[in-house]
This record gives C-alpha cells, sequence and structure tokens, in this order.
C-alpha cells in the first residue's frame, strides 16, 4: 500500500536530524500561523502565488534561493566543525553515513537550488525590462518553471526528515549510485528532484532565449543590447543544449536503478565511465550557466558606477559567446585520471587553457571602464572589486589544473575543493549579490541598506579568503575531499582556520537579512522617487520603482547601447522632441495557477517514485496531465488593463526623468 | 497586441533585429524549434550511450542476430509516410479546410499507430526471446533509445487526437493553427530521429 514507506522512515535515533525537523517545522507552522491570522492568503494567491508577471516570479526565484541559502550553508558549517573536530583519535559528531549525506546535500543544494535559482531570478527580473518589452516570450510557462523548481526544493528538503539523502556525492557517480551499493531513497530523492526541477530550468532557458532574440524593444538590434542580456542570451543556449543531456542521463541511471538496466553497472557490459562523461558534459556548460550572467551583471554594475560606457563593448559580446562555444569542449577536465590516452588529455588541457583567454579579455575591459572613470563606492561595486581580486586567483588555479600531469597530483584533493569555491563563491555568490543589491531599488522602490550592504560584503570577502586558502594549502600537503576524518593532526590548525572562515561567512549570511529587515524598516528613508536611483544607462532605469505590471506603456524607441544614458544626455540638450503618451488599455497575460497545480502534481509523483507507491504516482501523472490538458482548452488568457489605470501609472517620460 | 507590446509600423529598410518584439505566431514556433533542439540533444546522448554499448552484449544475443531488417523497413515506411500525410494535413489547416485536415490527419494516426505496431510486436519478440533490456548493456542502450522515440511517437498521437478535437469545439482560431503547426514541427522531428536509429541501430548492426 505504501511501498518502502513505513514510520521506520522517519530518523528519531538521530537527535541531530530530529532537532532540525522539529526547528523547520516550527518556523513553518508560525509563518503559516502568521499568515493566516493576518489574512495574507488571498493576496499572496492573487499577487504572488499565480501571477505571472516574470518582475514577481523574478523575485519569487530569489527568495527561494535565499532560503535554501541558509540549507545549503548549514550543511557546510557541519562539514567544516567535523574537519576542525576529527583528526588523529577524534571521531567528531558525525558519523560517516550522516556525514556523506551532508556533503551531497550540501553540493546539490548549493548548485541546483541556490546558484541557479538566483541566477535564474535576476534573468527573469531584468531581461524584460532591459530588453523594454512588457514579459517574457511565454508567461505562464515561467511560473510552470519555477513552480517546478520549487517542487524539487520540497522534495529535497523532505529527504532529511523522510528517509535519506544520497550518499554519493553531488553527481552521485555509479557505480556506488546503482541499486546494488545504494540501495535506499536516497539516491531516488536526489534523482527525481533534480528531474523534476531541471525540466522546469529546460523550460525557462527555451522561455528566456525566445525572449532575447524575438521580444526586443523597436531599434534594438543585437549590438545595442545591454551587456546583461547577452551574457543572459549565452547562458540560455547552453540551459537548452546542455539540461536535455543531465535528463538523459539521470533517466539511464533511473532506468538501471528502476527497471534492471546495465548501463552504468560493472556487470553485463555497463559503463561507469560513460556516465561520468555525460554528466560532465552537461556539468561544464552549467558552470558557465552561472557565471556568466554574473559576468553581466558585473559588466552593467561596472559602467553604471563609473559613470562611463563599458569599454570594449563589441569585444565583451565576442569573448561571452567564444565562452559559450568553448564551453563544451573541455569537459574531460573533470577526470584526467580516467586513463584516457595523453593525446585526449592533452587536448583537453589545452581547450581548458583556450578558455581563460577570453575571460581574460573580460577581466581587461572591467579594469579599463573604472580606470578614468568616476567610481563610486556603492554596495554593487564592492561585490565587482572583490570579484576582480578573488576571480583572478581561482582562474589561475584553474588554468594550473588544467595541465593534465599537475591535475594528477590535484585531482580529488581540497585543492580542487578550493578552486571552485573560489570561482563560485567568488564569482556566482559575489556576482548574484551584487545584482541584488544593483536591482532591490527598482524591484521594490528603495534602496538597500549601504553601510549593511558594506558589512555584508567584508564579512563575504574575509570569510572566503580565511575558510579557502587554507584549503588550497591542506590539497597541496596531501588532504582529500569528502574526509569524515583524517588520522594527520598536522592538518587540524588550517582545518580550524578554515572553520573560522565558515563562521565569519556565517556572519555574512545573517547580515543579509539584517540588511534585509532594516532596509524594510526604514524603507521611507531610502525611497526611490526618479525611478533611476544609480544614474543608470540601460532602459529599466526609465521606468518608476517599482515598474508597473506592464512595465512599458509605449515601448522605448532604441537608437545606440545605453539607450536611457544617451536619452538623458539628448534630454540636457533639449533636442528630443515630447512623444505623445500612450493613453489606450493594455493586454496582459491572466493570472493562472496552473503552475503550482502542475507542480504538486509533479511533486506526488516524484515522492510516490521514491518510495515506489504506484496508485500514487498514477494520480500524480494523471493530475498533472489533467491540469495541463484543462488548460489546453482555455481561450480569453489575457486581461485588459483599463485606460484610466495605465494613465494613473503615467510618469514623466524620460525626457523628464533626466 | 498581447504582452509583447503595440503593433509597429516599420518603412522598408529596417533590419528585422530592430523592427520591434515578434508577433506572436513567430514567437510561438520559435520557442517550439527550441524545444526540438533540446528534445534532439536528449536524443543525441541516448545515440552516443547506444554507441559506446552497442558492442557490449554480454556474451549475450548481438545485434545482427537480432534485428529483422525487412520488419524495420516497413516499419519506416510507415512513419515516413505518416509525415507526408502530416505535411497535407498541416496544410489543410493553413486553408482552414477541416475536410482534409480529417481525412489527412486520421491516416497520420493510422501510420503512427500502425508504426507502434510493428515496434511493439518486435519487442515483444526479443523479450521473449530472451532479449530483454536487463540482458546487457547493449540491449539496455537499445531499449531506452528506441523506446525513447517509440514513447514520443505515442506522445505525439495522443497530441494529435487532442488537436483534433480541438479543431472540432475551438475551430480554425489561431491558437489552434499555431498548435498544429507545431505539432507538424514535432512529427517531421521524430522522423529526422528515425532515420538516426535506421541508419545508426538497424543498418550499423553486423
Amino acid at each position: 500500500m505504501l511501498g518502502r514507506l513505513s514510520l521506520a522512515a522517519i530518523p528519531f535515533d538521530q537527535p541531530i536530524v530530529m532537532v532540525t525537523c522539529g526547528t523547520v517545522g516550527a518556523v513553518l507552522v508560525t509563518v503559516m500561523a502568521l499568515v493566516t491570522f493576518k489574512g495574507w492568503w488571498p493576496y499572496l494567491w492573487r499577487e504572488w502565488i499565480t501571477s505571472v508577471d516574470h518582475k514577481r516570479i523574478g523575485v519569487m526565484y530569489m527568495i527561494l534561493a535565499l532560503v535554501m541559502l541558509v540549507r545549503g550553508f548549514s550543511d557546510a558549517i557541519m562539514m567544516r566543525s567535523q574537519q576542525a573536530l576529527a583528526a588523529g583519535h577524534a571521531a567528531g559528531y558525525l558519523p560517516p553515513e550522516h556525514f556523506d549525506q551532508i556533503f551531497s546535500a550540501h553540493g546539490t543544494i548549493m548548485i541546483f537550488f541556490v546558484a541557479m535559482p538566483f541566477v535564474i531570478g535576476l534573468m527573469n527580473f531584468a531581461l524584460p525590462l532591459q530588453l523594454g518589452v512588457r514579459d517574457v516570450a511565454f508567461p505562464m510557462l515561467n511560473s510552470v518553471s519555477f513552480w517546478l523548481t520549487a517542487a524539487g526544493v520540497l522534495l529535497v528538503n523532505l529527504s532529511l526528515f523522510v528517509g535519506e539523502f544520497a550518499r554519493t556525492g553531488w553527481l552521485a557517480y555509479p557505480p556506488l549510485s546503482e541499486l546494488a551499493y545504494s540501495p535506499g531513497v536516497g539516491v531516488d530523492y536526489y534523482l527525481w528532484s533534480l528531474q523534476i526541477s531541471g525540466l522546469g530550468t529546460l523550460l525557462s532557458g527555451i522561455n528566456l532565449t525566445t525572449t532575447i532574440l524575438k521580444l526586443r524593444a523597436p531599434g534594438m538590434g543585437y549590438m545595442r543590447m545591454p551587456v546583461f542580456c547577452w551574457t543572459a542570451l549565452a547562458s540560455n543556449l547552453l540551459i537548452v543544449a546542455a539540461f536535455p543531456v543531465l535528463t538523459a542521463t539521470f533517466g539511464m541511471l533511473l532506468l538501471d536503478r528502476y527497471c534492471g538496466f546495465h548501463f552504468f553497472t560493472n556487470d553485463l557490459g555497463g559503463n561507469p565511465m560513460m556516465y561520468i562523461n555525460l554528466i560532465w558534459i552537461w556539468g561544464h556548460p552549467e558552470v558557465y550557466i552561472l557565471i556568466l550572467p554574473c559576468f553581466g551583471v558585473f559588466s552593467e554594475v561596472v559602467a553604471t558606477f563609473s559613470g562611463k560606457p563599458l569599454f570594449g563593448y563589441r569585444s565583451m559580446v565576442l569573448a561571452t559567446m567564444a565562452i559559450c562555444v568553448l564551453s563544451f569542449m573541455v569537459w574531460l577536465h573533470h577526470f584526467f585520471t580516467m586513463g584516457a590516452s595523453a593525446g585526449v588529455n592533452g587536448f583537453f588541457g589545452i581547450m581548458s587553457m583556450v578558455i581563460a583567454v577570453p575571460t581574460g579579455v573580460k577581466v581587461f575591459n572591467w579594469l579599463f571602464t573604472l580606470y578614468g572613470g568616476r567610481v563610486r563606492f556603492t554596495v554593487p561595486i564592492y561585490w565587482t572589486l572583490g570579484f576582480i581580486v578573488t576571480f583572478v586567483i581561482g582562474g589561475m588555479t584553474g588554468v594550473l589544473q588544467a595541465i593534465p600531469p599537475a591535475d594528477f597530483v590535484l585531482h580529488n584533493s581540497l585543492f580542487l575543493i578550493a578552486h571552485f569555491h573560489n570561482v563560485i563563491i567568488g564569482g556566482v555568490v559575489f556576482g548574484v549579490m551584487a545584482g541584488y543589491n544593483y536591482w532591490f531599488p527598482k524591484a521594490f522602490g528603495f534602496k538597500l541598506n549601504e553601510p549593511l550592504g558594506k558589512a555584508v560584503f567584508w564579512c563575504w570577502f574575509v570569510g572566503f579568503y580565511l575558510a579557502f586558502m587554507p584549503l588550497y594549502a591542506l590539497g597541496l600537503m596531501g588532504a582529500t575531499r569528502r574526509m569524515q576524518h583524517y588520522p594527520n593532526v598536522h592538518w587540524q590548525p588550517l582545518m580550524v582556520v578554515a572553520f573560522c572562515g565558515a563562521v565569519v561567512i556565517f556572519c555574512g549570511i545573517a547580515l543579509t537579512v539584517v540588511q534585509l529587515a532594516v532596509s524594510i524598516r526604514r524603507r521611507d528613508r531610502h525611497r526611490d522617487l526618479t525611478g533611476d536611483p544609480w544614474d543608470g544607462r540601460t532602459l529599466e532605469w526609465s521606468m518608476p520603482s517599482p515598474p508597473p505590471a506592464w512595465n512599458f506603456t509605449h515601448l522605448p524607441r532604441v537608437e545606440q547601447p545605453d539607450a536611457f544614458w544617451a536619452a538623458k544626455q539628448a534630454a540636457k540638450s533639449s533636442q528630443v522632441p515630447e512623444r505623445p503618451g500612450y493613453s489606450g488599455p493594455i493586454h496582459m497575460p491572466r493570472n493562472t495557477p496552473i503552475g503550482i497545480f502542475i507542480a504538486f502534481f509533479a511533486f506526488i509523483l516524484g515522492f510516490a517514485l521514491i518510495w515506489r507507491i504506484d496508485w500514487l504516482a498514477v494520480i500524480g501523472l494523471v493530475g498533472a496531465l489533467a491540469v495541463a490538458l484543462r488548460q489546453f482548452w482555455q481561450t480569453g488568457r489575457e486581461v485588459e488593463i483599463p485606460a484610466e489605470e495605465v494613465a494613473a501609472f503615467e510618469r514623466p517620460t524620460m525626457r523628464e526623468a533626466a | 497586441m498581447s504582452a509583447a507590446g503595440e503593433v509597429l509600423e516599420f518603412g522598408a529598410g529596417v533590419p528585422l533585429s530592430e523592427q520591434g518584439p515578434a508577433p506572436t505566431r513567430v514567437v510561438a514556433g520559435f520557442g517550439f524549434w527550441l524545444f526540438l533542439l533540446s528534445d534532439i540533444i536528449l536524443f543525441s546522448a541516448l545515440f552516443a550511450a547506444y554507441a559506446v554499448l552497442s558492442g557490449a552484449s554480454a556474451d549475450g544475443p548481438t545485434a545482427a542476430e537480432l534485428f529483422d531488417k525487412k520488419h524495420v523497413f516497413l516499419e519506416t515506411l510507415c512513419l515516413l509516410a505518416s509525415s507526408v500525410t502530416c505535411g497535407f494535413g498541416a496544410l489543410a489547416v493553413v486553408r482552414s479546410d477541416s475536410r482534409a485536415l480529417y481525412l489527412w490527419m486520421i491516416a497520420t494516426l493510422v501510420l503512427g499507430a500502425a508504426f507502434l505496431r510493428l515496434e511493439a510486436s518486435e519487442f515483444a519478440r526479443m523479450v521473449a526471446a530472451g532479449a530483454g533490456p536487463s540482458h546487457s548493456a547493449f540491449l539496455s542502450a537499445f531499449f531506452a533509445l528506441v523506446g525513447t522515440h517509440g514513447l514520443h511517437v505515442t506522445l505525439g498521437l495522443a497530441w494529435l487526437v487532442i488537436m483534433l478535437l480541438q479543431a472540432a469545439t475551438l475551430g480554425f482560431q489561431p491558437m489552434v493553427a499555431r498548435r498544429f503547426f507545431c505539432f507538424a514541427l514535432f512529427w517531421h522531428a521524430l522522423d529526422i530521429v528515425w532515420i538516426g536509429v535506421f541508419t545508426i541501430v538497424y543498418l550499423g548492426a553486423h
């Protein structure tokens, strides 16, 4: 009746899990009670949960990412504290099977449910505004994408309380992840949560690629797009090209586990190395999916706060697209030790070094933009400067590991761990934090607190160096990754330093929450009344903050890059003829609950398949199809916003704003 | 116009990329093209797996022993013919000719079902002969690749039935016409994938 599910699935014997369980439960109940008591459900349902507005969906993606950052970080600090303790004869406090779940969950959550939703959220929010259009190409699909991601998040977190998570590491290499060696539900939780959220990501990639290529304001030819749009285009093209490989690879592993296939088993001709090839054909582009939009954020921030156009716009576009293509030609550097021939390893080593060239072009472009500019030292520029310094170090250790003989020494060591945290924290985290501080006033109409924002930056910056520089050294000393315990007590002091770094990063995360709370409390002092708080250059700053649901009452006409900056300059010299205001009604897509309904049934389906509850799986599948089918017959998906409401929002045009 | 923005008039000489948001018809078609590309990439991963594992028959039956090329040729004819009828059906949508639409699309339906029937009998024969997917890595890869294509054809047929119901209930409104256009793209894409399957899996077996 209930498949493999029974009361024994709840880990009553593990105090750490049960306390976490209790705390999370208490917080959830409190929040639900508060929302019910205050009567906020109708508002939440109407304005957020069923919203198809790209700005709202973008914000929800980012909230999801911030919440999951706390979860992923809890795993991180548990690992760092275990390794600070468990040297020599000490055993630490985490048993091996729990420690293995923690490092697997940490990687899975941080990549799929923190970095991805944050980056996709930023793109969702900013792209249509920068492109000068009213929404993304497929607004309803956008909502489906978000809620599928949320369903994946729910499944991955449920594994903490009901059953277990994978003990295989964040990419679940076979044969360890095969049924023979991982008979429990952990790997199934991993696979189904990522299949469901991966589908959401793919749909999102298709949606945003179509938006950039087909929906741009009149006059916005490709070489007039803001650089963030270019980097988002590259990132979404990579999503469309890489995520199906992930789906297929996980599909094969699922067939192995559920139907007795032999893709990756070590008997009957299975080939585990094929999984590792396939997963990295997705995995390497994935890191560029994450970092490229962040490069875009830095480009916008650098140009805005230097008061100059971006240095080398064309070379930036070229470098972005070069990285986009090259990212598919380096995957084998993740396993030089596999035993491919020297020729194969040499090819992939050289390609990996080549990819540093366009990245170097970008770094110099940012530096030359800063050079000679009147730089305003705001929070986003702090993150950008921190990024340039930190990312260059991470890039260099990466090129070092691109040399196959060096990689034979460094493979699977803490040096590698230090390297990819160096580029992911120094690149992606710094990037999304810059973007969060940069676009926050556009989304909510007031600025985030500056001093607290700088404190957050310093905590992350100092915390990162404290936590990860010791790992470089430890890696060179021979420490491998994923150690629950190590005999060499000489490593312990550096492990303790790394733990201190994690504590400093924790202060940064806590201060992020404080910054948000304080900014909301004092929002009247930091209102953005002009819509252009940073003296911006691109179209999103030409509209009020927050923008109306339909973004642009009349679509702007674009004649050059940095369209809004140009319009402001022209207005100063009074060369712009006044444009007639638009006064008619506007048609926008109607809100719909289809996203959350489909995700609900997808969650049911995933849960049922994990626990092998057949009848429930049928309910999930049929339910999702029924919802989709019902939507298929839905006509009149648009709602008319009356002319009076549009007129009420009619703001000073670009000319007056300047 | 909808969320995309206002309808704009442009004189000659304005490049396409500067003419503002594309009409919904173009946007929907383009998005579906991207989806098809992603689907073909999914197949490419399965093809790659088949290429790696096709020799790994683990002392069991090999490709050359198992496949009946005449049977597969018949399957191929059915599917290719269904693509032709689907093409005529799509033209009928453009002309809003419902009689021709039903005629050609039901022919597509029958040919697609015949293809599936032939494929199912091949699978059943193999499983009965002790050559099921769990017998060797080669057979796993074969059943996964060909089965995924078959699953796509099945979903395509279900979609076609839904589309015929839509044409009957909603008529030839732009939304329905767009979906027929996307369906036709999907059906032709499955043909292209099948040509890959036919060439690499069946003709490649020796």
